[in-house]
């Protein structure tokens, strides 16, 4: 059996996991939150969103990456 | 019609969708120049008329839902307005602050509508190409909200106040700003746009590549595989549907974390030295 393809996007699926355990540890974090004090969940919500984006540039960087290098 | 050639192609090995499958040619051909040694088409494509059909339905829904109000809404400008107040409420009262968040609400609004619908037109039949898969238009957007967050910052704090409220991070003395100074600046003023550009661009690319491996894949392995490998196809064309539903998801969240995050950077360039 043969393969071919770009050894870039098996690079970048090993990069994804870290952003991928991070976006789950924040939202595993908003989730618990949200349970203890449902009413605070409008003032997590944004936070939890911005800890996502903010996890998941480094995803996006990587991606970017594997398609230019 | 060529079917009978591409499926002599295809049958010689599967050849998998890429980037290069986002390049649409230009609608009726176009001429091509060359700009600083890169050779380019000159012509209308497929997303620029996207972008039009876009910004017209957006204008034309909002206008029919605006154009009789009654105290008692109707359902057309019920939803119009629960779609206002969700923009205005979850994302400019609650990010900007109550005290100036009035001003940016047109912009947010427009904005998140705007890049909501261009997204949809990946998952809409017929249209089936998101806008914001092809760079430059996400980096005219990624461009406009730099320069409001900046400009919005200088005209509160003045050029210098601006630089030291977005650079120097407060509580912090000694030579450790002399490492973070330059960080800070990287991270809030040269990347910023950068990263808020390549994540709506990467994640349009990402999934509508996504689909159409599924979508190829399954015709693939159901027309021209071994008969066991027949179902697998089926199977491909069940996931394909499932991940359709993810994808409208994205689509959605990917628009509101980019007026979201709008409306986070007008916030902190808004906020006050502590």
């Amino acid at each position: 059996m043969e393969l071919t393809g770009s050894m870039n996007m098996i690079g970048y699926g090993l990069a994804a996991i870290g952003p991928g355990v991070g976006i789950g540890l924040i939202f595993a974090a908003y989730i618990n939150g949200v349970a203890r004090q449902p009413e605070a969940q409008s003032r997590l919500q944004s936070i939890a969103i911005l800890g996502f984006a903010l996890a998941e540039a480094l995803a996006i960087i990587g991606i970017a990456l594997a398609f230019v290098l | 019609m060529s079917f009978v050639g591409t499926n002599l192609v295809r049958a010689e090995g599967f050849t998998p969708p890429g980037p290069g499958d986002f390049n649409l040619p230009p609608i009726g051909g176009g001429g091509e120049f060359t700009f600083l040694g890169q050779s380019m088409v000159l012509g209308v494509t497929k997303p620029m008329l996207q972008l039009v059909l876009a910004a017209v339905l957006v204008y034309l829904f909002f206008r029919a839902a605006s154009a009789k109000r009654a105290m008692v809404p109707g359902k057309l400008q019920f939803a119009g307005e629960s779609a206002y107040g969700f923009v205005r409420n979850s994302i400019g009262r609650d990010i900007i602050g109550s005290h100036d968040f009035m001003r940016f609400v047109p912009y947010l609004f427009a904005l998140f509508f705007f890049i909501l619908l261009n997204n949809f037109f990946g998952s809409i039949p017929f249209i089936q190409f998101p806008t914001f898969s092809r760079s430059g238009m996400v980096y005219a957007l990624a461009a406009l909200s730099w320069i409001v967050y900046n400009a919005v910052g200088m005209k509160k704090h003045g050029f210098v106040g601006y630089l030291k409220l977005q650079s120097v991070p407060s509580g912090i003395t000694g030579p450790m700003l002399l490492l973070l100074v330059p960080l800070e600046f990287m991270s809030n003023i040269l990347v910023r746009p950068v990263t808020l550009a390549l994540r709506l661009f990467a994640n349009m690319l990402a999934g509508h590549l996504l689909l159409i491996l599924f979508a190829l894949g399954g015709e693939y392995l159901l027309l021209h595989g071994a008969t066991l490998v027949k179902p697998v196809g089926i199977l491909a064309w069940l996931l394909f549907i499932a991940i359709s539903f993810l994808e409208l998801l994205i689509q959605f969240l990917q628009a509101y974390v980019f007026v979201l995050l709008n409306a986070m950077y007008i916030s902190g360039a808004l906020a006050d030295e502590h």
